[in-house]
C-alpha cells in the first residue's frame, strides 16, 4: 500500500500532461469523423500519444490494415527497449501474469518515472499508472465532448508539463553521472537533424526518437559502458528518497 | 465509418501496440549480465527523454519564448533537485505569466 500510494503521488504530474495531450486527441479523433465514444476506446485500449494520432489518421480511410500495422510497429519499436530496461529492474512478485496486464501502462513518461527506482515494485507501478491512465482517458473524453472548452493560454501552458517532468529526471542525472551529458547531447544533435533537416522531417516522430535514443545509447554505452558499481549503487532521484531504505532486492549478481 | 471498420482497426492499432510492450517484458525475465547491454539499457531513458523533449519543447506552446521561460525555469529547478510535481507545475506557471505580457 504504500508503495502504491508513492506511485499514485509519483504520476500526478504525469496525469497532468496527459490531460492536455488527451484533449488535443480527442478534438482531433472528432475532427477525423470518430465518434466520442470511439475515441475514448481508442485512447483506453492503446495509451499511446503518437500511435494514436497516426491510427486515427488511417482509420479515416478503409482497407490500411497493412499500413498501420507497420506504422504502429515502427512508432511503437521504442516502448520494447523500454519494457526490456523496466523487466531488468522488476521485482520478484513483480511476473507472470502481472507483467501482462501491466505491461499495458508502458508509455514514455510511466517508464521515465519507473526507471528512476532501483527495485520497480508491482504495486508502485500500478499506482503510477493510475493517474496517467484517468488523465489520458477523461482528457480523450472532455477533448472529444467539449472540444475546446479550456481556454488557450490554459492549454498552452499545460503543454509544458510533460517536458518539465522529463527535464526534472534527466538533470540531475547529469550531474550525477558525466557521460550522460554526452548520451544528451548526441540525442539532442540527432533529433534537430530530424527536425530541422527536410528530407529527415518525413520520418514519424515516434520512429524518430526509436532512431535517435537508440544511437545515442549505443554511442555511449560503447564509449562509457556503465561498471557494475555504478549501476547497482545509489541510482536514486529525487522522486524518492524514501526508497533508499528498501534496497534489498537490488540486482546483485 | 461503420462500427466494423472501426473495431478491425482498433484490433490492430491496440493489438500490436500492446503486444510490442508487454511481450519483450514478458519473456525476457533473466538478468542480462553483458556489460554493453546493461550500459545500453542505462543511458537510454536519457536519450528518450531528450529525444522527445528536445527540439520538440520549443514548439509546444503558443510562443517560443514563454517555451524557453519555461524550459529555463525547469532546468534551473531540475538542477537543484526539486521533485517532478514541482519543476512540472513551475515550468507551466512560467509559460503562462510569461505569455501574459506577450
Amino acid at each position: 500500500m504504500k508503495n502504491y500510494l508513492r506511485g499514485l503521488k509519483a504520476g500526478i504530474p504525469i496525469g497532468l500532461g496527459y490531460l492536455s495531450v488527451s484533449f488535443t486527441f480527442g478534438i482531433a479523433a472528432i475532427s477525423y469523423g470518430l465518434n466520442w465514444w470511439q475515441a475514448i476506446l481508442v485512447s483506453m485500449t492503446t495509451v499511446t500519444s503518437a500511435g494514436q494520432f497516426a491510427g486515427i489518421g488511417m482509420m479515416a480511410e478503409p482497407g490500411l490494415y497493412w499500413q498501420m500495422l507497420i506504422s504502429q510497429i515502427t512508432i511503437n519499436i521504442r516502448y520494447s527497449f523500454m519494457s526490456i530496461s523496466i523487466g531488468q529492474k522488476a521485482d520478484e512478485k513483480f511476473k507472470g501474469i502481472y507483467r501482462w496486464l501491466l505491461g499495458f501502462f508502458m508509455t514514455d513518461e510511466i517508464f521515465a518515472v519507473a526507471s528512476q527506482e532501483e527495485s520497480v515494485k508491482r504495486s508502485f507501478f500500478l499506482g503510477l499508472s493510475t493517474i496517467p491512465y484517468i488523465g489520458w482517458s477523461l482528457g480523450t473524453a472532455i477533448g472529444a465532448l467539449l472540444g475546446n472548452i479550456l481556454p488557450a493560454r490554459i492549454m498552452s501552458a499545460l503543454a509544458l508539463a510533460i517536458y518539465g517532468m522529463f527535464i526534472a529526471i534527466v538533470v540531475p542525472e547529469m550531474k550525477k553521472a558525466k557521460p550522460v551529458i554526452l548520451a544528451v547531447v548526441l540525442a539532442f544533435g540527432f533529433s534537430s537533424m530530424f527536425y530541422y533537416i527536410p528530407l529527415l522531417k518525413k520520418v514519424s516522430s515516434g520512429l524518430s526518437i526509436s532512431i535517435c535514443a537508440i544511437a545515442a545509447a549505443l554511442i555511449c554505452a560503447v564509449l562509457f559502458p556503465v561498471s557494475e558499481e555504478d549501476d547497482n549503487s545509489d541510482k536514486s532521484s529525487n522522486l524518492d528518497k524514501e526508497s533508499k531504505n528498501d534496497k534489498e532486492v537490488v540486482t546483485n549478481e | 465509418m461503420n462500427n466494423l471498420q472501426f473495431f478491425a482497426y482498433l484490433l490492430v492499432l491496440a493489438g500490436s501496440t500492446n503486444l510490442i510492450r508487454v511481450i519483450p517484458f514478458v519473456a525476457i525475465k533473466e538478468k542480462i549480465n553483458n556489460k554493453y547491454v546493461r550500459s545500453f539499457l542505462y543511458y537510454i531513458p536519457y536519450a528518450v527523454l531528450t529525444a522527445m523533449t528536445l527540439p520538440a519543447a520549443f514548439y509546444a506552446t503558443r510562443s517560443i519564448v514563454s517555451a524557453l521561460v519555461g524550459i529555463v525555469v525547469a532546468i534551473i529547478l531540475a538542477y537543484k533537485n526539486k521533485s517532478l510535481t514541482v519543476v512540472a507545475i513551475f515550468a507551466c506557471l512560467a509559460v503562462y505569466i510569461t505569455e501574459l505580457f506577450i
